[in-house]
């Protein structure tokens, strides 16, 4: 059962660390949008403070999306995907693989940089830890969203701007827990209704996308 | 009858603007809709038949060609 | 193609079979074309009453003066908008399971309809909300479900229409309905969930808690022209994709040679 897991989750890893160049460019995506806001809304620190949550959340959000069409593209660009979905293994598996890979390839860079950055916006230390977990559990549930998303706009012309639209809706309950979580920490009511939710969600998203991704794929390489 | 005069009706308590405006955005949506739907049934009635005689290889049983003539 | 399905001898396959013949687009191409305009005309025929009552029979709200009778076209719209994005994750997973065409096109005839009440529904909504509570837009819990709403309709549309091979794009909306319907408790509660946390008291959206019963008539009235305005425009904007789709078949070639006589 793990076999073939760890075997696609090694590719995929081994692929990235390849064209190393290609996940900085994720990261430094996020760095440069988190820097651009206090231009936008003026540097204030108070307000700086205030918006700290949602812009690194944003941020994050946005980072993913710019990232995942890159997810099946180069697979289905080399004729992979179709072997792997001949393949015996369940299609659920190797997906699931395939979204972990991506995650810590694309997501965890972002998760680790965040501290660093709310810094930037003068947010208290406490909160990081808050900021952190909210980013770890919340960032896996926008890539295995965006992976059924990157699966149904595999391989068309409009696919960049599409998969937008198709994501963006359904990133939004993420959204509003992640950067809640830091909010209600920061505003003294404690973070960890909003931890949970986003842990429950992270196992239902775990539970529920690779099977709705694999359909996703079968669908575009019939 | 709430009405004393049609000013009074079309002023609707001083919210006229705002209740036909949205009538009014209603009433040019449907209509816009019904205007494509229908528009839709006539040009693809056109365009089969248009299709059937110049491609008719594009129509015959099991024939998949998908060239589009506008 | 396929033919009359009259030919079966035994019971049992014979009634199976009766109702899965609407399902054969050949079949429901015919069926639409005549309940259409019914349809049409039902739909008239109440928005005429609905609106007479609505504007002439029903009280001036103690409230809110005369501003309410914009509820006639908003709420109607809200609610048919939330159905039509159920009755089409119904038609993808009954298509997805039963893998029958027409579901897929009855589901894709239904979106266009569905983001245009979407829109309707957000678009009231702000001329409502501007003499009612000062503002047009509150990022209240039901306005900004209702606009995500509006966006997961953007993207069904936006999908099936960018896949050419009308297999995939039949699936592939399929699936994306479903899981938009999976999501939209989980949006509706987180952004609930997010309001209670951001908006503090400003406004309440409560209706006035004694509506007038000419006034709900109305309402009931105006709900149901535009459920029937639904059936008219899908039935005749599904038979163009049906005639599209089914283009390679005999019974297609004859009905064009029927429209080419008439025209």
């Amino acid at each position: 059962m793990l076999g073939p897991f760890l075997a696609v989750l090694q590719r995929d890893l081994t692929l990235a660390w390849r064209g190393r160049a290609d996940v900085l460019v994720t990261l430094a995506f996020f760095v440069i949008v988190v820097c651009l806001f206090p231009f936008g809304v003026g540097a204030e620190t108070n307000q700086l403070r205030a918006i700290a949550p949602g812009v690194l959340w944003v941020a994050a959000l946005l980072s993913t999306l710019l990232s995942l069409h890159r997810l099946f593209a180069q697979d289905h660009a080399d004729g992979t995907l179709e072997q792997l979905l001949l393949s015996p293994e369940p299609t659920a598996l190797w997906v699931l693989a395939k979204v972990l890979a991506h995650w810590i390839v694309t997501g965890l860079p972002l998760v680790i940089a965040a501290p660093g950055l709310a810094l930037l916006f003068d947010v208290e230390q406490g909160a990081l830890g808050v900021l952190v977990l909210s980013l770890a559990l919340g960032s896996p549930i926008l890539a295995l969203l965006g992976a059924v998303g990157a699966a149904l706009t595999l391989g068309l012309r409009s696919g960049g701007v599409l998969l937008a639209l198709l994501v963006l809706p359904l990133f939004v309950p993420v959204l509003i827990f992640g950067a809640g979580a830091v909010d209600s920490h920061l505003g003294g009511t404690g973070a960890t209704a909003h931890l949970l939710l986003l842990g429950g969600g992270l196992l239902g998203a775990i539970a529920m996308t690779p099977f709705a991704c694999a359909a996703a794929l079968r669908i575009a390489m019939e | 009858m709430q009405w004393t005069s049609w000013s009074a009706f079309w002023d609707m308590g001083g919210a006229g603007p705002f209740v036909w405006g949205s009538y009014a955005v209603t009433a040019v949506l449907v209509a816009l809709e019904l205007f494509f739907v229908l528009r839709r049934r006539k040009e693809t009635v056109r365009r089969l038949s248009r299709l059937r005689r110049v491609v008719p290889s594009a129509i015959e049983p099991g024939g998949a060609v998908k060239e589009r003539i506008e | 193609m396929m033919n009359g399905t009259e030919t079966e001898t035994e019971d049992g396959t014979k009634r199976s079979r009766s109702l899965l013949r609407f399902a054969a687009p050949q079949v429901f191409y015919p069926i639409a074309g005549r309940l259409a305009p019914w349809f049409a005309w039902l739909a008239a025929g109440l928005c005429v009453a609905g609106l007479w009552i609505g504007f002439f029979v029903a009280p001036t709200d103690f409230q809110q003066g005369e501003v309410y009778r914009v509820i006639f076209i908003h709420v109607p719209a809200a609610w048919m908008s939330m159905f039509i994005y159920l009755i089409m994750a119904f038609w993808a997973a009954v298509g997805l399971v039963m893998n029958t065409r027409l579901s897929f096109m009855m589901a894709q005839a239904l979106a266009p309809t569905g983001a245009m009440f979407c829109f309707v529904s957000l678009w009231t909504g702000a001329l409502w909300g501007r003499p009612t509570w000062g503002t047009y837009w509150v990022w209240d819990a039901r306005l900004t479900s209702q606009l995500l709403l509006l966006f997961l309709y953007l993207g069904f549309i936006a999908l099936t229409q960018a896949i050419e091979d009308s297999r995939r794009s039949d699936r592939a909306g399929a699936i994306i309905a479903l899981v938009g319907a999976v999501n939209v408790p989980i949006i509706y509660f987180s952004v609930q969930w997010w309001n209670t946390l951001h908006q503090g008291a400003s406004v309440s959206l409560t209706r006035a808690p004694s509506m007038a019963s000419t006034m709900l008539v109305g309402m009931l009235l105006m709900a149901l022209a535009a459920w029937a305005y639904t059936f008219a425009v899908s039935f005749w904007r599904v038979r163009s994709l049906i005639l599209e789709r089914e283009r390679h078949t005999e019974w297609v070639a004859a009905e064009l040679d029927e429209q080419e006589a008439r025209a």
